[in-house]
């Protein structure tokens, strides 16, 4: 399947994905009006080090750990291999987060249920918006 | 091939699951004594809560069974096993062949003899559905004063899915401070804060000398009246199918990588089983939702033909209470890291060049990483330690590991 891979040399740790991230899944189609004056819970997060940065979103394990341990069955990998969250089933017990290996998983907002990226295929980029926005492609969204 | 399962629980599907991904033709019976099709149990303190409802605990879809093509057969309870004939001994006296057998049956609630238990009518337990549906029941009306005997795990998730619908809720537990399997004291008091804050008291260092119907006289002199009593205790696993069979069951029952009991044909899995913790070493009884599942799913895979194992066994945590968030894993042994400030408290256990374990109370972000570490043992040589004490984070790895995570398919 086609995943989001990190080319981390390129990475200008603008954190620009992030803000895309959260614009993607506002609901809103005027990204000041999403975003202005607002705390941003986007589901793709940059580490900054001194010289490295880089950008971290849902790996779609081929064998997800989260998936295995959510105790709702509210996280299941469809046909494509994408792991998908039900946000109605979660009950945001926060057993993914203690096991994702790479802080992909984290508590939503509303703190009653944890969110993850489902490649915008959950809200209507359709792609994702992280990848189309980086201005340096230092995230990609293909097969490999 | 034949496949029967005893148990329609986490370990129980997840091993139907990966039977029927590797066996498209295979009959599989699955037995419960349980009356629902497979539910979280996790969930039924989140049902009291509202936090979800009858329709979303389910664990798979309605049509889970048919599209499977799995034989289902709730309300019924495997009385015996015939190790020799290969056969399960049904209640109603049935009697089923198999060619590949698993048991996880879980376990049971467990309360020692206490005087005057028996006087108490509306005594519950706190481990399947029916006893969520009965308690709900119970509370029903006028707000009830409620009794939870232990501040354990289970005793304190029900005093969360109760607390707002109950005339105050006291909890005694004979440790010195809640959560004694997943916390230490100065954990313990921030989640205790937050449950006090929602009307719990708590009765710690202490016990219950004698019930009569309608309160509880403790070991100090107190006396606690109530109106409904939960006991939560402890648990049994239930081993008795496997031992009675002539299997060898300690603590409980023993399984090897494979998840193969000492009888043929004979595979066990999840709260029914010991692990062997990858942190200590020692076997142990993991009982874990995630951990019934990997268990289940090697069970499922070896009993279809293939060759899987499971060895990485170890605790972990994660529970929550009115928005106070605890995390844990491994094992509590080893020099310690500390950071404390108002609600949030970390410690983490490091051992020889690994870390052991972690107990995390509202520091929940990228926490897996800290667990991965873990599961790995990952030699902390390996990487920047002094940056992971700080904050989980990947940059603390060395560029290779983390290409190896982020730029290619895991
Ligand atoms: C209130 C509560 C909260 C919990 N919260 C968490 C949590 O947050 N995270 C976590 O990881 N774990 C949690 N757990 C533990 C978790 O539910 C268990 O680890 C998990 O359910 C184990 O799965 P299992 O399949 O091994 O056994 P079980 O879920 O116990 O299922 C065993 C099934 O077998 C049936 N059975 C037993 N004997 C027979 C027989 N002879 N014939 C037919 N059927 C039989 C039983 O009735 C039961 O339905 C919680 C448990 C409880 C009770
Ligand atoms: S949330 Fe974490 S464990 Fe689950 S599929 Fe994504 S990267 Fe893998
Ligand atoms: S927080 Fe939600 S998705 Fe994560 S393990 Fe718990 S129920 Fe499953």
């Amino acid at each position: 399947m086609k995943r989001i891979y990190v080319n981390e040399k390129w990475c200008l740790g603008c954190h620009l994905c992030e803000y895309e991230c959260a614009f993607a899944n506002s609901g809103l189609t005027d990204m000041v009006r999403a975003l202005k004056g607002k705390t941003i819970h986007p589901r793709i997060r940059v580490e900054d080090g001194e010289e490295i940065h880089f950008a971290v979103s849902c790996r779609h394990c081929k064998d997800a750990l989260c998936v295995q341990s959510c105790i709702s069955g509210a996280l299941t990998k469809d046909e494509s291999g994408m792991v998908r969250i039900d946000r109605e089933k979660c009950v945001g017990c926060l057993t993914c987060v203690l096991v994702c290996p790479y802080g992909a998983i984290m508590p939503a907002p509303d703190g009653h249920a944890a969110q993850k990226c489902m490649l915008c295929t959950d809200n209507l980029c359709g792609e994702p918006n992280c990848v189309k926005h980086c201005p340096n492609n230092a995230i990609v969204y293909e097969e490999r | 091939m034949k496949y029967v399962i005893i148990g329609n629980s986490a370990a129980g599907i997840a091993a139907a699951e990966e039977i029927r991904a590797r066996d498209k033709e295979g009959e599989v019976v699955i037995l419960s004594d349980e009356k629902y099709p497979v539910y979280g149990r996790p969930l039924i303190s989140y049902y009291l809560l509202g936090a979800t409802d009858r329709e979303r605990m389910n664990y798979r879809s309605p049509d889970f069974y048919e599209k499977n093509n799995f034989s289902f057969r709730p309300g019924t309870r495997a009385e015996k096993i015939d190790a020799q004939a290969k056969e399960v001994l049904l209640s109603g006296g049935e009697k089923v062949k198999y060619d590949k057998l698993l048991v996880a049956t879980g376990s049971r609630p467990f309360t020692p003899p206490i005087a005057g238990l028996e006087k108490v009518k509306k005594r519950f337990s706190f481990m399947t559905l029916d006893d969520a549906l009965s308690l709900e029941k119970a509370l029903a009306g006028k707000k009830k004063r409620v009794f939870i005997l232990g501040a354990g795990l289970i005793g304190l998730k029900c005093l969360e899915g109760i607390a707002d619908r109950a005339n105050g809720v006291a909890v005694a537990d004979m440790a010195g401070h809640i959560l004694p399997s997943i916390l230490d004291e100065a954990g313990a008091a921030v989640v205790q804060r937050t449950l006090g804050a929602h009307g719990a008291e708590f009765y710690l260092n202490d016990s219950v000398a004698e019930f009569e119907e309608n309160a509880a006289l403790l070991k100090s002199g107190k006396r606690v009246p109530f109106d409904v009593l939960v006991t939560a205790v402890g648990v049994r696993p239930n081993t008795e199918l496997v031992k009675e069979a002539g299997g060898q069951v300690r603590r409980g029952i023993v399984i090897d990588d494979h998840m193969r009991t000492s009888l043929p044909d004979v595979y066990a899995a999840g709260d029914c089983t010991e692990s062997r913790d990858i942190v200590s070493g020692e076997y142990r009884i993991l009982a874990l939702l995630p951990n019934a599942r990997f268990q289940g799913r090697c069970a499922g895979a070896d009993m279809a033909g293939g060759d899987e194992a499971f060895d990485t066994a170890f605790a972990m945590n994660a529970i929550g209470f009115f928005g106070t968030r605890v995390l844990t894993a491994g094992c509590y042994a080893g020099e310690e890291y500390t950071e404390a400030e108002g609600d949030t408290y970390k410690k983490l256990f490091i051992g020889d060049n690994v870390l052991n374990g972690f107990i995390l109370v509202n520091e929940s972000e990228c926490a897996g990483i800290y667990t991965d570490l873990i599961r790995r043992r990952t030699p902390l040589s390996e990487v920047d330690f002094a940056l992971l004490e700080k904050a989980p984070q990947l940059r603390a790895f060395s560029a290779k590991a983390r290409a190896g995570m982020l730029a290619k398919e895991v």
